[in-house]
């Protein structure tokens, strides 16, 4: 990576002096940048309601498409958590809930939360709004197929939710969907619902590779002039690895639903060994349910990155803007997201430590989780080292950047625990686990993704989101969701297993009664303050104080279109030219505290830039 | 209140959380205080870094909050920083992985006097065998299963006949005497679980996995499924009994061997035809 800065750097100079020979006269030629190799893309503008707003081929629409859908989504998600933290905290309470319900709300809530939200959100809501604005595109390289994108992943939601109104109901085979449970019977939803659940996913992935597609080749072939690798802001390269990830990933999960519907429906025993259930030996015979989870994970595990390298690209975003600082250690902040992204495919298996797999792979996969570490840790430590001299606005932007630091760094250093293989062994399949996925990979990215909602609000409504009851929203969830998780931890040292309906007779666990009440209490809290968070955006949306043009001062592409809320093709006649990186904040000597990326080196000569 | 206040707050409650916890885990029954000693050097280790980051970003909140006109610092990089930085994470990953791999070798090398015991799971239940007398398990196969041969013993294998079978979901075993676990499953995924003994594992139809252990203490301990195996998942418990030589003798000989079983279904099926041809 450091090579291609330099490149860039070296061949920025040539030009340079190729153009003081040819001597063109109007522009000073330190502002040189090159030419443009290809014409500009011609969109397809649409004139009716409908291809203005439903089938739309504007990748801005389609981010909030996108955003919405997934939002949607996770508020099912979010009442499913309710219903079973009823049932983990007050039984008594809530006697219509039964185990088959039960297991059906955890698979549903699993499976939505980490897919149908949380992946939605980061590269088709996030993803389809932000890349085209922030490397300077007029939109994607192909709007149609990202329409078409929008479209399946639509379809993929209505076939998931359909589920639920099924004969028999949606699958209760757990978000892992492990055969053989989830094809037999003694599993809720083994008929249609696994079906369903099946299909959903596989038209999410052909949905998500179209849109991947789009997201990558957009990044690689349309950035403007001067927008170098090294010079596009963290978001894009969260965003860009993420999605380079999944679409090596997610085949792995494609094929794994097209053999398990084999099993199903032609009695193919891809997963299925010879089993006998209630006595009564099954056709089945030979299958492997270990490769299974191999393939699983194999998705499974890129899968948390897919969630976390976007919310650490935005977050190094949000924190610079709103600490007025340079990103420290840019370079190291691309290598890390690039290396992490390439160690997540080497780590699957920490997931399977006791799954019953060759022991041996202990060593390999503990020893390449600790090492993932590190890279990890270095996106930390540089985030902190932002603030650092920094002149941070204690904004909502800025509180829920910070929740996500001490909340991922907790969720971090637990993942040092279950990595470490021997350490797993009495944790795995407890409430520890549960606590640490949901720090690391739920409420971490859920903060960053709050955060940049309340950040990018103005660019896409022109108004700010009320601050006061962002304040609240910010408060309540990050202090509820704390107190959720980190004491669950503790249930997981006693050994409380985790997928548990019910589980008070047992004399040990018996301590866990409050705590199990208070953590439900807290959860209805928290689930309660998202809809504050509901209410402000259509509060504001309507009322909204109305934004200036960059209210944030910010140095990004973005915040630099001619017409804010930006317009299809984004950039009005002329296409933006790049001359720095985004994060030139309190550049010693430059007249304000930010220097913009379109800004020519001309105009801040006597500055002391340093980095371009 | 200057929000810098809450975020050292909840600093600080987590680190007292920590320390007066009621929760923490049960007194451990087997040898494998190697696992919880490795978890307390993680938690010294990573909570240590947890403690310092947070308190450095607290600091950072109240020393540069916003303030008009002030200038933040300008400098992108520093490489030395960032090369000390990775050098301490290494070493520090490092000091964590070392015990933990050699606690994990330990694991799955299991030591040749051990004894094993199989534990056959189903929806919703556990059953154990036991060597007999010539201390080897007969030879299994899934298509011999059946009401009379719940565990499908080979019929034709000598070592089979011998071994006991135990048609109940309480097992005994012997105090310092290591313990290997052969797990198997006639439907799904189970993992047999006591979380005094710390080591658990999946067993999975169509292959047999293991683990051991060595009861250090003597007392009754409840068997968890710890694999979600269905509806009936929460319900599926056990119990193991840590013995002393004696207890675990006289049980021993309270049960039926293979031989013993197959003799009974005998007799039945020899009972039932007298009645047939009696009609």
């Amino acid at each position: 990576m450091s090579e291609d800065y330099y490149d860039s750097n070296t061949s920025y100079k040539a030009q340079s002096s190729e153009t003081i020979s040819s001597g063109s006269g109007s522009v000073s030629d330190i502002d040189y940048v090159k030419p443009k190799e290809v014409p500009d893309q011609e969109l397809y503008h649409g004139h009716s309601f409908i291809t203005k707003y439903i089938f739309c081929q504007d990748a801005k629409v389609i981010g909030v498409q996108y955003t919405l859908t997934a939002v949607f989504t996770g508020i099912i998600g979010l009442i499913l958590s309710w219903m079973m933290r009823m049932q983990l905290g007050f039984p008594e309470l809530f006697p219509v809930l039964t185990s088959e319900t039960y297991y059906q709300f955890v698979t549903m809530h699993g499976m939505i939360m980490v897919v149908y939200l949380l992946t939605a959100l980061f590269l088709g809501g996030f993803g389809n709004y932000l890349i085209p604005l922030m490397v300077g595109a007029r939109d994607m390289v192909f709007p149609y197929v990202n329409m078409v994108s929008y479209w399946m992943f639509f379809v993929a939601v209505l076939v998931l939710m359909a589920s639920f109104f099924v004969p028999g109901g949606p699958t209760g085979a757990g978000w892992t969907l492990y055969p053989p449970q989830t094809l037999l019977e003694g599993t809720p939803g083994s008929g249609i619902g696994i079906m369903l659940m099946l299909i959903s996913l596989a038209l999410f992935v052909i949905g998500f590779t179209m849109g991947g597609l789009n997201y990558v080749i957009t990044i690689l072939q349309a950035r403007t002039r001067g927008m170098t690798l090294m010079r596009m802001p963290l978001t894009v390269w969260g965003i860009f690895t993420a999605t380079i990830l999944a679409l090596l990933a997610f085949p792995a999960l494609f094929v794994g639903a097209i053999m398990m519907s084999l099993d199903k429906l032609l009695g193919t025993s891809f997963f299925m060994p010879t089993i006998i259930q209630a006595g009564e030996m099954l056709e089945y015979g030979g299958g492997s349910p270990i490769l299974f989870q191999h393939l699983f994970w194999f998705f499974g595990h890129p899968e948390v990155y897919i969630v976390a390298l976007p919310a650490f690209g935005i977050v190094s975003d949000l924190i610079s803007v709103h600490a007025r600082k340079n990103i420290f250690g840019y370079r190291m902040m691309v290598w890390a997201i690039v290396a992490i992204g390439a160690i997540s495919f080497f780590v699957w298996a920490h997931h399977m430590y006791v799954s019953g797999m060759s022991p041996w792979f202990g060593f390999f996969f503990a020893t390449t989780t600790l090492i993932i570490a590190i890279p990890t840790a270095m996106k930390v430590y540089n985030w902190v080292l932002t603030l650092w001299k920094g002149n941070i606005r204690m904004n909502v932007v800025m509180l829920f950047c910070l929740g996500f630091l001490i909340t991922f760094v907790n969720g971090g250093i637990t993942g040092l625990f279950l990595g470490n293989v021997a350490v797993d062994v009495p944790l795995s399949d407890t409430y520890f686990v549960i606590a640490h996925f949901h720090m690391v990979m739920g409420i971490a990215p859920v903060l960053v993704i709050l955060g940049a909602i309340y950040h990018w609000f103005p660019l896409v409504t022109g108004r700010f989101l009320d601050e006061k009851l962002g304040k609240w929203h910010f408060w309540i969830t990050f202090l509820g969701s704390y107190s959720i998780y980190f004491p669950m931890h503790y249930l997981g040292f006693i050994g409380v297993p985790r997928r548990y309906f019910e589980m008070y007779d047992s004399p040990y666990m018996t301590s866990a009664v409050g705590m199990n009440q208070f953590i439900s209490l807290a959860a209805f809290i928290v689930g309660a303050a998202q809809f504050i968070f509901l209410f402000n955006i259509i509060k504001s949306l309507k009322i909204g104080k109305l934004a200036d043009k960059n209210p944030w001062k910010a140095n990004s592409l973005e915040w630099y279109t001619p017409n804010v809320p930006p317009v299809h093709g984004n950039w009005g006649d002329k296409l933006p030219v790049v001359h720095r990186w985004p994060y030139d904040y309190n550049v010693p000597g430059a007249k304000e505290d930010f220097i913009p990326q379109t800004t020519p080196p001309s105009e801040v000569k006597d500055t002391g830039v340093e980095k371009t | 209140m200057h929000p810098g206040f809450i975020f050292l707050a909840v600093v600080i409650g987590s680190v007292v959380f920590h320390l007066v916890t009621p929760w923490w885990w049960t007194d451990i029954a087997s040898n494998w205080g190697g696992m919880d000693d490795t978890i307390l050097l993680t938690f010294w280790i990573a909570g240590g870094v947890f403690i310092l980051v947070c308190l450095f970003i607290v600091y950072c909140v109240f020393k540069f909050s916003y303030k008009e006109g002030r200038k933040a610092e300008y400098k992108p990089e520093d490489n030395k920083l960032e090369k000390i930085l990775t050098w301490a994470t290494a070493l520090g990953v490092a000091a964590l992985l070392a015990p933990g791999l050699v606690v994990w070798s330990q694991f799955i090398k299991t030591p040749s006097n051990a004894i094993n015991v199989e534990v056959m799971a189903w929806q919703w239940g556990w059953q154990y065998r036991l060597p007999g007398e010539d201390g080897k398990l007969g030879t299994t196969q899934v298509t011999n299963i059946s009401d009379e041969n719940l565990f499908g013993i080979n019929l034709d294998d000598p070592y089979g006949k011998d071994d006991i079978l135990i048609q109940s979901s309480e097992l005994h075993i012997k105090k310092d005497k290591p313990v290997k676990i052969l797990l198997r499953s006639v439907d799904v995924l189970h993992n047999f679980y006591v979380p005094q003994f710390r080591a658990k594992m999946d067993s999975v139809p169509g292959v047999v996995t293991y683990y051991w252990f060595e009861p250090n203490k003597i007392g009754e301990y409840e068997v968890l499924c710890a694999e979600y195996c269905g509806v009936g998942h929460y319900g599926m418990r056990g119990t193991v009994f840590v013995d002393n030589e004696q207890n675990y003798k006289n049980w021993l000989n309270e049960q039926e061997t293979f031989s013993d079983v197959m003799a009974k279904f005998e007799q039945i099926k020899l009972d039932v035809n007298k009645k047939l041809a009696k009609k």
